[in-house]
């Protein structure tokens, strides 16, 4: 083993990813792309009506044309678990998930109604024309504005979602005698998550009843629990490998429907399946609530808070009750002894909604933040200066203190990277040529969460040293932090320790979600890693004539393959002769991370950030550019500040989404989405994004992970479209309150 | 006029993949696209739209960037096709367009990164795009949903800049 | 995508002859064909591949000064041609408005003509269509209609012409050559594409068996004041809301020859003679503008979600005039519309 360059820890340093070569060549290998002898290929037919059933499923041609095996429909699907239970997952929501292909009856428009498995992808597609549907369709609603009125509060809370505080103080009250008010309603569009890689599953069918199943997904144990459970299948006869994940946001935390069929299909035909989505049938599935909100903001003069109201509806499916923190946010930013937040569903004929990044915190502070930015221009106090003074230093929501928030530091360091104090607060103060600039800013916070993980670590004698978790890396960068953390317990090489994610024989692992698993595996990997230094060392000590015989674990350093007495580097044992003596070639430790049940009493986290952003736009066109951002951000530790600041620029590039282009437009009519596909469905494109600067906050935060860690997921996104909604209000006076800011609400 | 044609479903195609040259049979409504991942196993150009909406599947065809997905394999008899699998030089050496990706992180999940190389490869051939304005434009025709536009920027600037030299 | 036969062809009488038979298409680039395939949205029964033609890959100078452009240039041929970027570079500019570099490497001048409408009924084969399946309905009328006609529909049909290449084509009055069964024609590019009206499946004057072998550009090309502008939903890689494509010829301050055309509002690029006959021969002033912007919009008729159409289109054009009478084009890199 050569020696390491330079004595720097790997954590905290910037690295490239360890999976950068595989992507870069193309080695990489995602779901939709394993093989197998004799794979069948598998094509969805959706349905065309929202609400119905199917009269008839017409599949002669379909069978009769060439290279066609089997068209599985309602009809002949073969016998899966009877009750609706069996089909739960580790993160669903409250109710009864959709089964498919399970009877006639059609819930959604998209629904899958029939597969067609070939010989080839071009024979089951083409064979999937020639399916032919009669429905008798039934009334509808997808339109949240008609059911607004028969909105409730979840009977059923959503495990992990905290549902909205009890009022405190009085909300009304306060805001009928505060001296200054803002109210105003905000809706926010359908989204779609959109990932690049579209859903898809291969099944290996390995003989003896054994699967083998590559399934896009944020968490390969969630896949394997629910197939075995919805095929009646033992978890020992479904392994489920999923090295690479080409984007998720939210799209894989649940079994998608294609892990269904493939693995439907591939037991009846006792052969390989592989089933693919379209880009059209991305739009099936999962996506972003319809949201409508009303927030009333009551203050004094000088901007304190006295009355906070916030109230959202979102849309659901018929069958489940999805749930997010839409109207919590404000509790943990400021200060107000008068605050009533309510938080309802209304039911939908749709697919169930889902986690989309960073679920319910962009669309709430889309809100509080576009009011706070009302309350500034309405008292004339600067936006940052008016967040400032309803500062708060405890989570009133739970009467908790938080475990870091370093939110203060966030603004300050924000508004002097941007050069906020250059800002003219008159909106249409500034202006080049035909275009008018405008500055505007939000906070962001996103929970800090962690969750029990396990992981696995094996140091062999000549100095490689392999960690492995459940886990999935869906564009993150988990194999590269995992990596340095791993290489750092033992002053290895970052070449000299290989990640091993994605399977379900690896140690456990909850889904990949919700900014926890840095701090959930990287915990994990840390304490098998020192449960593994621990045998080594013990093991050293006894190695005849041993120098480190009398010295105590907390005295020595792992570096160079060896471990060394830290005042006395010329004092050690190397690492095969430690083992030697052990009379191993091999050390292995499993451990478990779990949050602090005593920290968790007594404390929220919460990533925090402050998000300033720079618009022009055309006057009299309408047209906006996104022209500067500045985010900083307070997350605890970085581990890696390469990869974490591309999660926070990939999460500021979905804010510009959010706030400009992204909508998936349903016809009310036809209960159905219209622009399913890239083309309509604008998410930004490198045209769309100019400069952005990321700056970490320093924070020290010992209680909200045993490694510091907060997550960086979900936080880009968080403030992002509200900073620019109000920097376009501040560009030309007029405040939107419908996201996407589309050229028309600008003009209109 | 019948959905099946009669005679046989496929056709003799002959095309350079990656410099070797290739004698293959396709189906008439066989994408290129779909021939290079499922028949010949290059699965480093990616479907992501499968409608020339994304340039996940973007390969240099005859030196030209172009979508293999609204491309279909028999009418591009004759041609010369480069995919990701072609672009490092002998023992692996990775592209200079395929290490600066790495070095500025120019990606996150990966998947539109094959795409987005080949794209880059041809911007830095065509010569048009100079400034980071243009390069955003010239790269526009590739999604990357993680939202790594940035990194793709400083990626192919260095590039640039290392071949001015 | 259905099962289909394919033909070579080798010269353009075979072409047409193949092309004339009842399920036939024409493949050429493709960009636009196979996605529609994919869709179902076409299911033809054989291809004819006219990408081996020769004689329709070059772009000649003609003898009236103009320039000769053969169906099968590529959309990067044409836009980076020294001489359309000298004498057309309104032409230039709104092709380079259009798809991405790999889309405009592909696509062909002939196909572009062709190019169909961006509705998403019609490419939704879930959903009736007129255009698609005619006498099925037009659910875009009471739906969702953003990217929908406001010029020109019809009661059957509000679908929009997408191409940016043709709003250039219709100001430079290009004239597209067809060869066919009867032998060859030239239509005037205001003629090739048509209206809804009751026969919305059609969307160009193109008879069966009909080939586009070239577009013909005039000699007059408005080098000196032009201009596209382009407003649309993200800064590339979309679709035109509305686009203004401008050719002006300026005698000091008055306005000698003017066209304008508007991509994205109707069924073809549309112009309007008189609003352009308002320009002639008068000082370039903003009240001018909004007059013949006025005019142009006059018949104008939204849809709801597409009813901003009408005030984005008439500002649009008053930009567009501006910009090409002071003579600074829109740039196709920096979105700044000046």
């Amino acid at each position: 083993m050569s020696p390491i360059p330079n004595a720097e820890t790997h954590v905290g340093s910037p690295r490239s990813r360890v999976d950068g070569r595989a992507k870069v060549t193309g080695a990489a290998r995602y779901s939709g792309e394993f093989t197998a002898p004799d794979l069948a290929h598998g094509y969805v037919v959706n349905s065309t009506v929202a609400k119905g059933r199917i009269t008839r499923l017409d599949t002669a041609a379909a069978l009769a044309a060439p290279g066609v095996l089997e068209v599985f429909t309602h009809e002949n699907r073969p016998r899966t678990a009877w009750f609706s239970y069996n089909y739960q997952d580790e993160v669903g929501p409250p109710g009864s998930p959709f089964r498919p292909l399970y009877d006639d009856k059609v819930v959604y428009s998209g629904q899958p109604i029939a597969l067609v498995v070939a010989e080839t992808f071009e024979a089951a597609r083409g064979a999937a024309s020639l399916v032919r549907v009669s429905y008798e369709a039934e009334a509808h609603e997808t339109d949240l504005k008609n059911r607004m009125d028969e909105a409730y509060e979840p009977p059923k809370k959503r495990t992990g979602i905290s549902p909205p505080p009890k009022p405190r103080g009085d909300a009304r009250g306060a805001y009928a005698d505060a001296p200054v008010k803002v109210s105003g309603d905000y809706w926010a569009a359908y989204e779609h998550h959109n990932p690049m890689e579209p859903h898809a599953t291969t099944v290996v069918w390995e003989g003896g009843g054994k699967l083998l199943v590559h399934d896009k997904n944020q968490g390969v144990l969630n896949a394997q629990s629910y197939i075995a459970s919805v095929f009646g299948l033992g978890k020992g006869d479904v392994r489920v490998v999923t090295p690479f994940v080409g984007g998720g946001f939210g799209s894989g935390l649940r079994p998608q429907y294609q892990l269904f069929l493939a693995v439907m299909a591939a037991l009846e035909l006792r052969r390989s399946v592989r089933v693919v989505l379209t880009r059209d049938q991305m739009f099936t599935h999962v996506y972003r609530p319809n949201t409508f909100q009303t927030v009333r903001l009551g203050a004094n003069p000088d901007g304190a808070l006295r009355s906070i109201q916030q109230h959202a509806i979102a849309g659901t499916s018929q069958f489940e009750d999805h749930q997010e923190v839409v109207v919590n946010w404000a509790g943990t930013l400021y200060h107000c002894d008068n605050v009533e937040l309510t938080y309802k569903l209304a039911k939908l004929d749709t697919y169930t909604p889902g986690d989309m990044r960073a679920p319910g915190a962009p669309l709430g502070l889309f809100a509080t933040e576009s009011a706070m930015d009302e309350l500034a221009c309405a008292t004339g106090v600067d936006p940052v200066e008016i967040r400032l003074r309803n500062y708060t230093e405890k989570d009133e929501n739970e009467n908790k203190n938080f475990t870091s928030k370093e939110l203060r530091a966030c603004y300050q360091v924000g508004a002097e990277r941007f050069g906020w104090s250059k800002r003219n607060p008159e909106p249409r103060s500034m202006r080049e040529g035909r275009e008018l600039i405008g500055w505007g800013m939000a906070s962001g916070a996103w929970e800090a969460q962690m969750m029990k993980t396990s992981a696995r670590a094996t140091l062999t004698a000549d100095g490689k040293l392999e960690v492995a978790c459940a886990t999935a890396d869906i564009g993150t960068g988990t194999y590269t932090i995992l990596t340095q953390i791993g290489a750092d317990a033992f002053g290895l090489r970052m070449e000299d320790v290989t990640t091993k994610l994605g399977d379900t024989t690896l140690p456990y692992s909850p889904v990949q979600g919700g900014s926890w698993t840095a701090a959930s595996a990287g915990t994990a990997v840390q304490l098998a890693c020192e449960a593994v230094r621990e045998k080594l060392f013990k093991h050293a000590r006894k190695a005849s004539g041993s120098p480190l015989a009398d010295v105590k674990l907390d005295a020595v350093s792992f570096a160079d393959g060896r471990i060394e007495v830290t005042a006395d580097p010329s004092r050690f044992v190397r690492i095969a002769d430690a083992m030697r003596a052990g009379g191993v070639d091999r050390l292995e430790a499993e451990e478990t991370a779990k949050p602090s049940m005593i920290d968790q009493l007594r404390y929220t986290g919460y990533t925090h950030s402050a998000i300033f952003v720079e618009v022009r736009v055309d006057e009299e066109l309408g047209a906006v550019r996104v022209t500067r951002v500045v985010d900083a951000v307070a997350a605890g530790k970085i581990l890696n500040p390469k990869t974490a600041r591309s999660q926070v620029v990939g999460g500021i590039v979905w804010g510009i989404g959010m706030a400009l282009e992204e909508e998936t437009m349903p016809d009310h009519n036809l209960g159905r989405f219209m622009n399913h596909n890239y083309a309509e469905y604008h998410v930004p494109v490198n045209a769309d994004v100019q400069g952005i600067e990321v700056v970490f906050v320093d924070e020290h935060d010992t209680k909200v992970s045993p490694i510091g860690v907060k997550g960086l997921g979900e936080i880009g996104i968080v403030g992002t479209a509200a900073a620019i909604a109000n920097a376009i209000h501040h560009a030309t006076g007029k405040r939107v309150r419908d996201m996407p800011i589309t050229i028309d609400k600008v003009l209109g | 006029m019948p959905d099946h044609p009669t005679g046989s479903d496929t056709l003799p195609l002959s095309l350079t993949v990656n410099g070797e040259a290739r004698q293959l049979r396709v189906a008439p409504w066989t994408t290129l696209l779909d021939l290079l991942r499922e028949d010949l196993g290059l699965i480093g150009t990616k479907k992501g739209c499968d409608h020339g909406q994304c340039g996940s599947c973007t390969v240099l065809l005859d030196g030209k960037r172009a979508n293999a997905c609204l491309v279909l394999a028999v009418v591009k008899e004759g041609s010369n096709v480069t995919t990701i699998e072609g672009l490092a030089g002998p023992g692996g050496a990775l592209h200079p367009m395929q290490a600066a990706f790495v070095e500025h992180d120019a990606f996150q999940c990966g998947y539109c990164t094959p795409g987005q190389i080949c794209s880059a490869v041809a911007l830095v051939e065509e010569g048009r795009a100079r400034t980071p304005d243009e390069i955003r434009e010239h790269m526009s025709g590739n999604i990357c949903r993680c939202g790594a536009y940035p990194n793709i920027v400083a990626a192919i600037e260095q590039v640039l800049a290392e071949n001015a030299r | 995508m259905n099962r289909f036969s394919y033909v070579r062809a080798t010269d353009v009488a075979q072409a047409a002859r193949e092309a004339g038979a009842p399920a036939a298409k024409i493949i050429a680039g493709g960009t636009n064909l196979v996605d529609l395939m994919k869709y179902d949205v076409e299911r033809p029964g054989r291809l004819v591949d006219i990408t081996r033609l020769p004689g329709l890959r070059a772009i000649e100078d003609a003898a009236d000064g103009g320039l000769r452009i053969g169906a099968l240039v590529t959309n990067t041929e044409v836009a980076y041609d020294r001489r359309v970027e000298a004498r057309y570079p309104l032409l230039s500019s709104t092709i380079l408005a259009g798809a991405t570099p790999q889309l405009r490497n592909s696509a062909t001048t002939g196909g572009n003509l062709l190019q169909r409408t961006r509705c998403y009924y019609f490419y939704d084969v879930g959903t009736p269509c007129n255009k698609r399946e005619p006498g099925t309905g037009c659910p875009a009328i009471p739906g969702v209609n953003r990217i929908h006609a406001v010029l020109g529909a019809s009661e059957h049909c509000i679908a929009t012409h997408p191409s940016d290449m043709c709003v250039a084509m219709a100001a430079l009055e290009a004239v597209v050559r067809v060869s066919g069964p009867g032998g060859e024609r030239a239509i005037p590019f205001a003629e090739f594409h048509r209206l809804p009206g009751d026969a919305p499946e059609r969307d160009t004057n193109l008879g069966r068996g009909e080939v586009v072998t070239a577009v013909e550009l005039p000699a007059r090309g408005f080098p000196a004041h032009y201009t596209y502008l382009k407003l649309r939903d993200r800064h590339s890689y979309a679709f035109a809301l509305v686009s203004v494509a401008v050719g002006m010829e300026m005698d000091g301050g008055r306005i000698g020859e003017a066209r304008f055309a508007l991509g994205g509002v109707a069924h073809k690029p549309w112009r309007d003679p008189e609003a352009e006959a308002m320009l002639r021969g008068q000082a370039a002033s903003r009240d001018l503008f909004e007059r013949a912007a006025e005019r142009t919009l006059r018949g104008a008729k939204g849809y709801g979600h597409n009813t901003f159409k009408i005030e984005l289109a008439r500002r649009a054009i008053v930009r567009a005039l501006e910009q090409a009478a002071a003579g600074t084009p829109q740039s196709q890199v920096d979105k700044r519309i000046r």
